[in-house]
């Protein structure tokens, strides 16, 4: 069971000037208003987000039925770049284990693993008693999914009005919003380093292979910013 | 038609929880106190930066339709803005949105 005082903290958590929730709305419009166009219905669209829930994958499944891809792509295409979802996971669940919870618990609480609910339970996880953390985090993802579902739909109905214009500038909004919180990251070297060189080996990557960049980049940049940032500290 | 929808709708669900699905089955032997917690937790960051570095880059979708030189002027505006800002995030995101559009329609 969940723990309901927690799981509103959690809910409630995001407001605030430092929520994800204006760049999670804006570009869960954009989606919605992309699944229309490229013939979805409201449920299907709906279906995708809840199920899903994970921006570049959407965007990238999208892509793919405009062009016609097969299943085996979508699921690789999908699978790479969603695969950091992998470390968010690994750096973020030992924080939240208490042995008072079900093992199930984790494995359904895993679905809200995503960028803008990982980097909340990130900066509020102390503010959190351990027993009580695993809770905390359904709740924010709880109110992640639930903006994100209600984007969709609004962006699915309102898809007609929206022109080529207004489509850039909500696609932009993400990015911006999470660059700001990457920066805002930078605390220590360690940090500093990882997001830096993140941002350089994804981009150097890209030349080698752009399916592979996110993971290639994202594991040498990694690797090295912890090295050096352990050189450092000894 | 439909019917493929949902499938690849069902294949990108799988894909997606697939890696968060091992996380936690490999967070199982990840002490919060080791190297190794520390270590996927630049993983971490370092993924997250390298996809973000590629979307503003190398974008799919509506973003790749807008000028490289545009989105550079946009991300650089905003982060100087949340840097001046006392770091609030608002600022920055609406101001993103707005520039962009404004940019893009005037060049």
């Amino acid at each position: 069971m969940v723990n309901i005082k927690y799981f509103l903290k959690g809910f409630i958590s995001i407001k605030g000037a430092d929520s994800p929730a204006i760049a999670l709305f804006a570009s869960f419009v954009a989606i919605g208003a992309l699944f229309k166009t490229i013939g979805l219905n409201i449920q299907e669209s709906i279906f995708s987000t809840f199920l899903t829930y994970a921006l570049p994958g959407s965007l990238i499944m999208a892509e793919s039925l405009i062009v016609g891809a097969s299943l085996l792509n979508i699921f690789l295409a999908v699978w790479l770049v969603n695969a950091r979802l992998y470390p968010m996971t690994v750096s973020l669940f030992p924080l939240l284990t208490h042995k008072s919870q079900p093992k199930l618990k984790y494995y359904l609480a895993c679905h809200f693993v995503a960028v803008s609910s990982w980097l909340i339970m990130k900066e509020k996880y102390t503010s959190v008693k351990r027993k009580y953390r695993l809770d905390f985090w359904i709740g924010i993802g709880a109110a992640n999914l639930s903006v994100a579902v209600l984007a969709t739909v609004f962006g699915f109905f309102i898809a007609d009005f929206l022109n080529k214009d207004m489509m850039i500038g909500l696609a932009i909004v993400n990015p911006v919003y999470f660059t700001c919180v990457m920066v805002g990251a930078m605390k220590t070297i360690q940090m500093s380093l990882a997001v830096i060189l993140g941002s350089v080996f994804g981009v150097l990557f890209y030349f080698v292979s752009p399916e592979w960049c996110i993971l290639l980049g994202g594991f040498t940049a990694g690797t090295l910013a912890f090295s050096l940032g352990e050189l450092n500290d000894n | 038609m439909t019917i493929n929808i949902v499938l690849a709708i069902l294949v990108t669900s799988l894909a997606t929880y697939m890696s968060r699905f091992f996380g936690v089955i490999t967070s199982k032997k990840v002490k919060e106190t080791s190297k190794i917690f520390k270590w996927f937790n630049c993983l971490a960051y370092s993924t997250l930066s390298a996809l973000l570095s590629r979307v503003i880059i190398f974008p799919v979708g509506a973003l790749a339709e807008v000028d490289y030189f545009i989105r550079f002027i946009v991300v650089i505006t905003c982060l100087i803005v949340f840097l001046i800002g006392k770091k609030n995030f608002v600022y920055p995101t609406v101001l993103s949105a707005l520039l962009l559009a404004i940019l893009n329609s005037s060049f």
